[in-house]
């Protein structure tokens, strides 16, 4: 049995567009997703995180490239003989048929005795918490409900792959954060890989084992969620992931990990992380998160210190939201508030002269684009 | 009085019924009792109603008669029982022959992309554009013996060298089938293409998901899923099938008469209502028993509620 559940190399899906000329909805994507790992695709809106998914179930034929699933390369193999189920974003219940109807389908294909497809189908019911139900049009369940109705019918075919694709999408906040910690509990029960498509970096980083971050049908980054925020290899994941400050600059020194930036808006150099490789004399940007980044109130004897004004102050309760401008530079600071305290002068004022300092590790030099 | 139309709901609906109420009682409701009076009645030498209430007309129907050519006294004349068994049949056979031929036809322009449905709905109603009798003749001018079929077969024939005899084509039981499916099948692709088309993808796709090859997804999926459409459109096609005569007198002749022949010729050649008005009762109690048995098996055409 291969090491991958499901593997990707060098798949491309090409759409004809109307105007008669072709998208590329996935572009020369390679990924190999682990037995039993809850890997994430992230990326906003049209990057082809659908697509991707669909052409894993067999919907849709990669133009070139390959997938692999349990090592076995696919081809043009149909999606009815394929060992993996379909979470569908609208899920897609069968309006003919009952709940209990619904999940025994995928059994009834495959030729289970009676006796065991009821057995199953119970299992399978309890597990998602809907005994009880089995009896209901899906038209007679909320949100939540069908969403786990449809969990079951897949999940009932015991497959080696669960492809959804933003199962969550569809529920209110309060149910949605509820479900991804019950699809993840669920996951690790169950122990079958499954293939997360979603939109929301919070969800994604909550859940996942590894995230494939997205953009534009191109993969950009593959890595623990811990990986993908505190090490981005690229501006576009460090701006999707999180919140950041971007200071655009030129490449003076490189030392190992150590590399120097000059910062045009700042009159002054910058000592970063090299998070991507480059080159002396490259336009690069430094990411800076704002809950890295310190405040002082007085020039400290150290290297990134610079000077600025506080343009606007947010208190938001767990954390004080400062805006600093810093020549013509907006920066975000987050500063926890870690002493309960009603004394103003605990807290910044607008317009206040300041000094921002950020640790060299915690500035990451990154390629532009 | 104003007050109350603005505020009772319910007296709002009559007033807005009220016409087409009005019409329907005058125009469905009061002829329709009136036939079944005068279907009770006897017809009088010169072509009138003699009212009364006699079931002798029902009697001659069922092929019960008192004059036989034997000289008993009461004989089974098989002519009207041929003529109702005729008609059912045809009506069957046609709503069978028009799912099987407008059930690939719907689908296929439910699948189609969005823009030319339109287009391939266009062309199906075509046709009606022409009057229904002229279309009939149309079918003549094809199937007679020296018809464009017969030509364009003949000439064929010449071709390789074979002798042809024309084929006897009009006046036969398969004229009056051909001419009924044509004339009736926009009536079965219209409602099946609606509720084909109201079949979302993500089902198909579930079902395949979930291991259904294309025949079982078809089996599971896209009929039980269009039955309403299958309902409406045997209800559509059987109904006017079993009342129609045109058809049947321009492509079957003299040899195809069916029910509505029959009542037709009552009415207008042997002039007399009162056996033509105790047929039409009969068409119209058989249509009901046959609907309502059908439509008690397969429900109503009622809406699949979208998940
Ligand atoms: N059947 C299709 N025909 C033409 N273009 C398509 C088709 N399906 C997808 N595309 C295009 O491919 C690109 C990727 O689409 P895809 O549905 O995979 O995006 P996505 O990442 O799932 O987005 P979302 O988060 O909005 O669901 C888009 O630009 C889309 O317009
Ligand atoms: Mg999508």
């Amino acid at each position: 049995m291969s090491e991958f559940s499901v593997e990707l190399r060098d798949v491309v899906k090409k759409f004809p567009t109307p105007e008669g000329g072709e998208v590329f909805a996935v572009n020369h994507v390679t990924m190999q997703i682990k037995n039993g790992e809850f890997f994430s695709m992230l990326g906003p809106s049209g990057c082809g995180k659908t697509t991707s998914l669909r052409t894993i179930a067999g919907f849709e034929w990669p133009t070139s490239g390959e997938i692999y699933i349990e090592g076995e390369p696919m081809g043009h193999r149909p999606p009815y003989l394929r060992p993996v189920n379909t979470v569908f974003q609208s899920y897609a219940l069968f309006p003919h048929m009952s709940v209990a109807e619904n999940v025994a389908f995928g059994l009834e294909m495959e030729k289970t005795p009676k006796q065991e497809i009821k057995r199953r189908v119970g299992e399978a019911l309890e597990m998602v918490k809907l005994t009880g139900m089995e009896r209901r049009n899906p038209t007679q369940l909320s949100g939540g409900q069908r969403q786990r109705v449809a969990l079951a019918r897949s999940l009932v075919k015991r497959p080696k792959v669960l492809l959804l694709d933003e199962p969550l999408g569809a529920l209110d906040l309060k149910l949605r954060k509820e479900m991804q910690l019950e699809l993840k509990a669920l996951q690790q029960e169950v122990g079958i890989t499954f293939v997360y498509v979603t939109h929301d970096q919070e969800e994604a980083l909550t859940m996942s084992d590894r995230i494939a971050v997205m953009d534009g049908g191109v993969v950009l980054q593959v890595g623990k969620p811990v990986e993908i925020y505190e090490r981005p290899n690229c501006r576009f994941v460090a701006d999707f992931i999180g919140e950041t400050n971007f200071l655009d600059g030129e490449v003076r020194a490189i030392d190992g990990d150590r590399v120097t930036v000059y910062i045009p808006r700042l009159k002054d150099e910058l000592v970063g992380t090299k998070a991507s490789p480059v080159r002396i004399g490259e336009q690069v940007v430094v990411s800076l998160r704002p809950e890295k980044t310190r405040i002082i109130e007085n020039k400290a004897k150290m290297g990134n210190c610079f000077s600025g004004k506080v343009l606007n102050i947010a208190y938001i309760g767990s954390d004080t939201r400062v805006f600093v401008d810093l020549g013509g530079v907006s920066l975000k600071v987050w500063e926890q508030n870690k002493i309960s305290t009603l004394d103003p002068e605990a807290y910044y004022e607008r317009g206040e002269q300041v000094w921002v300092v950020v640790m060299p590790e915690n500035a990451l030099v990154l390629h532009l684009g | 009085m104003l007050r109350k139309l603005r505020e009772d709901k319910s007296f709002q609906g009559t007033i807005l019924i009220s016409p087409t109420l009005l019409f329907m009682i005058g125009l469905l409701i009061v002829p329709l009792l009136l036939t079944l009076v005068i279907s009770f009645g006897s017809r009088a030498p010169d072509g009138t109603v003699i009212y009364g209430f006699s079931f002798h007309n029902y009697v001659r129907l069922f092929g019960i008669r008192t004059e036989c050519a034997g000289g008993e006294s009461i004989c089974f004349d098989p002519i009207y029982a041929k003529i109702l068994s005729r008609s059912l049949s045809l009506a069957f056979n046609t709503t069978v022959l028009a799912i099987l031929m407008a059930y690939p036809l719907a689908y296929f322009i439910a699948r189609a992309p969005l823009k030319k449905r339109n287009t391939f709905l266009f062309l199906i109603l075509v046709p009606m554009w022409t009057n229904f009798v002229i279309r009939v003749y149309a079918w003549m001018m094809l199937l007679r013996t020296q018809g464009v079929i017969n030509g364009a077969l003949g000439w064929l024939a010449g071709l390789v060298g074979f002798h042809f005899t024309p084929l006897e084509m009009l006046y036969t039981q398969g004229a009056v089938l051909v001419g009924m499916v044509y004339e009736f099948l926009p009536f079965m692709i219209l409602p099946l293409y609606t509720s084909l088309e109201k079949i979302d993808l993500s089902w198909y796709e579930a079902s395949a998901d979930l291991g259904a090859s294309p025949f079982r997804t078809f089996l599971r999926m896209t009929l039980p899923l269009s039955m309403p459409g299958v309902v409406s459109g045997t209800i559509l096609v059987f109904i006017p099938v079993m009342g129609t005569f045109i058809v049947s007198d321009l492509l079957g002749g003299r040899q195809i008469v069916l029910i509505g022949n029959l009542i037709q010729n009552q009415f207008l050649i042997a002039r007399d209502p009162t056996f033509g008005s105790a047929a039409s009762i009969i068409l119209m109690t058989m249509t009901l028993i046959v609907t309502y048995f059908y439509t008690r098996k397969f429900g109503f055409s009622e809406e699949i509620v979208v998940v």
